[in-house]
């Protein structure tokens, strides 16, 4: 059992394995449950991640409220046709974390990777991933147990919740946990991966949950882009051997006490913030009607 | 550890956009469902707090008459429960409360049919995880962190053992357990949260035991 990120490094060392390895372990042991079962469960997730990122990439999706939709579409046309500023592999990623959340906001089938307001930067950096590094269908599901394992990590130490963190603990957390998987798929160490979840999360400490009108829209969608693009980064930056100068856990524990403090109007209430804008307030009135708070 | 499974992070499988008001949604509107048993005519869905703030937006109103039709918080029929209920001459209504309750995602769910009749009031705790606090007016304290199951149960002597033998018989540990009842001799319920997971098969086993009425899973 591990239960922290040094812990988890320490038993992929011991046991010269990887990361997504011990996840699936520990998944067998504590759930008492057969490898092939506990693949198969995976693979479904992935397929269902596979299709709302398709989705949303071809189709106009459009949500109940009017505020999110084809955005995705958009960047995944524009980068077909142009030569694009930031390269084909980070806008890919972008343009498909963009589409799994639009699904989602369009009421649509996803996994929540590790929460719905954050479900498209897992899949998204991922799907770019197959572009990029032509991965087996195995070395897909694994990236899911590696994002997986410091999603636990995370969850269990921190929070993965908007309400109690903030958005750090949700497109934060979903961003360490690409980042993380990235690594592994691109043959990096484990000790690089969590490298790549510490530079990853310290980078979206303090970012808050202020989401217009309550709902998960506006900014949860282009955080999820944005979130996308940090995960690829990090992940270059840890596999150059650059390393991060507070370790992973510490990081993880900032993010938990920074949640703590951060005020209320800010964690999922729509109060402040974005949602506190004239704007922002004037969406909420168009959507439940001017005697909503 | 309050996570315990690397599905608790990448999953569940559902239908957006909300996995506290749309998949925790749906869940609370199925453990109804399962537990009431019989297919419901009528239901009234009671709204307090962020639920009756912004239920429209969030499809939790389509998502709670879903669960009450038996859909689960994956099933693409959750975005036109209405039309579907219509179907199944299930007639529904939503009532905004303007009294703030502990949690800021709470719904009682009052249904029934020509015969019977059920309340239950249950909370959407994040990440599609719900608890029940009430069932027909017996309180429930359950942590969530643990598989739990509710029984409900003529209040007579034996019936508490028989159903933690079976249990015992399945290899199942008790981390919990609560029994309640309103009145002597007449319905009474038991919490119970266990280690494992309790298949089908246990569910099925403690259905058929004497005195046992309705069982019901409440979390994974």
């Amino acid at each position: 059992m591990f239960r922290n990120v040094e812990e988890l490094i320490q038993l992929c060392e011991d046991k010269n394995c990887s990361i997504s390895e011990v996840m699936i372990k520990q998944e067998m042991e504590v759930h008492e449950r057969s490898r092939e079962d506990i693949i198969a469960q995976m693979e479904k997730n992935l397929d269902v991640m596979e299709r709302a990122a398709n989705r949303g990439i071809i189709e106009q999706v459009r949500s109940v409220s009017g505020l999110t939709g084809g955005d995705g579409k958009k960047l995944h046309e524009y980068m077909q046709l142009n030569d694009t500023l930031s390269g084909h592999v980070m806008l890919d990623a972008v343009s498909k974390s963009m589409a799994t959340n639009e699904v989602n906001a369009a009421m649509g089938t996803i996994c929540a990777t590790p929460t719905a307001g954050s479900a498209g930067v897992v899949p998204g950096t991922l799907f770019a991933m197959k572009e990029k590094l032509n991965p087996s269908k195995e070395q897909m599901i694994r990236y899911l147990f590696v994002s997986g394992a410091f999603g636990y990590v995370i969850a269990n130490n921190a929070s993965i919740s908007g309400a109690a963190g903030g958005c750090q603990a949700e497109v934060g957390s979903a961003t360490g946990m690409a980042a993380a998987a990235i690594v592994e798929m691109a043959g990096g160490t484990p000790k690089q991966s969590g490298q790549a979840m510490a530079m990853a999360l310290k980078n979206m400490l303090g970012l808050v949950c202020d989401p217009v009108a309550g709902l998960v829209e506006v900014p949860c969608v282009k955080r999820n882009a944005f979130g996308a693009s940090n995960a690829l980064v990090a992940a270059d930056l840890a596999l150059a051997g650059i390393e991060s100068r507070i370790p992973c856990d510490e990081v993880i524990d900032a993010m938990y006490r920074i949640g703590e403090t951060m005020p209320s109007s800010l964690r999922e209430t729509g109060e402040g913030g974005l949602a506190a804008t004239p704007t922002g307030r004037r969406y909420q009135e168009q959507i439940f009607g001017s005697g909503s708070k | 550890m309050k996570f315990r499974s690397v599905f608790d992070i990448i999953g569940p499988v559902m239908i957006g956009p909300s996995s506290s008001h749309t998949a925790g949604a749906a869940r609370i509107g199925l453990v109804a469902r399962q537990l009431f048993q019989k297919k419901p005519t009528w239901v009234a869905f009671h709204l307090y707090g962020s639920f009756a703030k912004t239920y429209k937006g969030h499809g939790t109103d389509v998502a709670l008459v879903a669960g009450v039709l038996g859909y689960d918080t994956h099933d693409e029929r959750i975005t036109n429960s209405f039309e579907h209920a219509k179907a199944n001459d299930l007639s529904f209504s939503f009532h905004e409360e303007e009294a703030h309750l502990d949690h800021p995602n709470t719904v009682k769910i009052r249904l029934g049919n020509e015969d019977d009749e059920m309340e239950l009031i249950g909370i959407s705790i994040g990440g599609g995880k719900v608890e029940v606090k009430e069932l027909n007016g017996f309180d429930l304290r359950l942590s969530g962190n643990h598989p739990a199951i509710l029984v409900v149960h003529d209040d007579r002597y034996g019936t508490i053992a028989s159903v933690a033998t079976k249990l015992a018989q399945n290899e199942i540990n008790i981390g919990h357990m609560e029994v309640s009842r309103k009145e002597q001799g007449k319905e009474a319920l038991m919490v119970i949260e266990v280690d494992e997971n309790i298949d089908e098969y246990t569910i099925s086993d403690l259905t058929k035991l004497e005195h046992v009425k309705k069982v019901t899973k409440i979390h994974e």
